[in-house]
């Protein structure tokens, strides 16, 4: 070991990166699975007239819909300060 | 009735086909009457890998489209007793697998046979999803690798939700069985280990298969890899064979294994 060692743990191994980004990219994925195909545009439209009265990014906004399609939440980050 | 099994994986290049050959061998091995069909229109292989592919005359899509009766079609596999293959056809019309035809063909099948088992194309499109609708059961083929653990995701999402079993309002019986393993890597911290696909995908593991030299030597004779019963994949699949069949039996190969002085001068090849 010695000073080999000392390097060698600084790094992380690379089986234990590969296992953390797919855990975050499958349970993203699994979100995503169950909600119907015009969400994402429907996300976008919104977006698209929310961002006409307010500067907000795509990354501002949370849309969820429960399993049976009878809640739509949509979430909107405003900026602190609003445009007149 | 037989249980309809699909080999399955989204990703190609994982194994399917090897495993659709083993373990449809292997169940043929046990007693019991089985069928492997080759869903991967205009690029079969598993004649290729049950070395028959000399002897297709008809297919699955003749069968289908009434040219030929199954009895025609079907390839009484030489070695196996109780074993036939149903080859693809390697036409290069994307619509000549039927919802309707599929099930016609499956349901002339279950009355012949104890198992029928479905080695599914590569990707979630019509092919796949034809290979997989009618299954009892799946076998979901995965390598200790990412893209393909995220594809095999995927397709179990596709198995939780496109499957006539799905639309019923039940579901199809999932296993995993993860190939192509290598201990050494994994002790290394180089390749994901059995424990971290099992976390990410959470379906039970039906088997592990080294990554192995037989696979290779299997297939080029065209010899379903657990008829080499000495070889290291031949007896991971037979396990796997065994703990489908609801026999409890321990997973092997898991381990780096430490070669012995006789072996080591000796060097035997599995």
């Amino acid at each position: 070991m010695g000073i080999l060692g000392y390097f060698r743990t600084k790094k992380q191994n690379s089986a234990s990166v590969a296992k953390e980004r797919l855990q975050v990219l499958v349970a993203y994925e699994r979100s995503q699975r169950n909600q119907p195909d015009y969400l994402p545009q429907m996300q976008q439209e919104i977006l698209a007239v929310i961002a006409k009265y307010v500067d907000v990014s795509m990354d501002d906004v949370q849309v969820n819909l429960d399993e049976n399609c009878s809640i739509l939440e949509l979430n909107v980050t405003l900026p602190e300060t609003v445009k007149s | 009735m037989a249980e309809i099994i699909v080999v399955t994986s989204g990703k190609g290049g994982v194994g399917k086909t090897t495993s659709s050959a083993a373990i449809g061998t292997g169940l043929a091995l046990r007693g019991h009457k089985t069928v492997l069909v080759d869903f991967d229109v205009g690029l079969r292989n598993l004649d290729l890998i049950m070395g028959c592919e000399r002897r297709v005359v008809f297919d699955l899509v003749n069968v289908i489209n009434r040219e030929a009766t199954l009895n025609q079609a079907l390839i009484k596999d030489k070695r196996t007793e109780g074993l036939f293959i149903l080859p693809a056809s390697q036409t290069r019309d994307k619509d000549a697998l039927t919802v309707e035809g599929v099930e016609s063909v499956l349901n002339e099948l279950s009355e012949m046979f104890d198992y029928i088992v479905c080695d599914s194309p590569a990707g979630i499109e019509k092919g796949a999803q034809l290979a997989l609708y009618f299954a009892d059961t799946a076998i979901v083929v995965t390598n200790p690798e990412v893209s393909s653990v995220r594809d095999s995701d995927r397709i179990l999402g596709v198995l939780q939700s496109k499957s006539r079993k799905a639309e019923q309002g039940g579901s199809i019986r999932e296993h995993l069985l993860l190939t192509r393993y290598n201990p050494t890597r994994v002790q290394a911290g180089e390749m994901l280990s059995v424990e971290d696909v099992k976390d990410i995908l959470a379906i039970p593991l039906l088997g592990v298969i080294p990554e192995s030299e037989a696979v290779l030597k299997a297939s080029n004779q065209g010899q379903p890899v657990v008829l080499d019963q000495q070889s290291d994949a031949g007896q991971a699949y037979l396990d796997a064979i065994a703990r489908f069949l609801g026999e409890d039996r321990e997973h092997r190969f898991l381990d780096v294994q430490r070669k012995g002085l006789l072996s080591r001068v000796f060097g035997r090849k599995g």
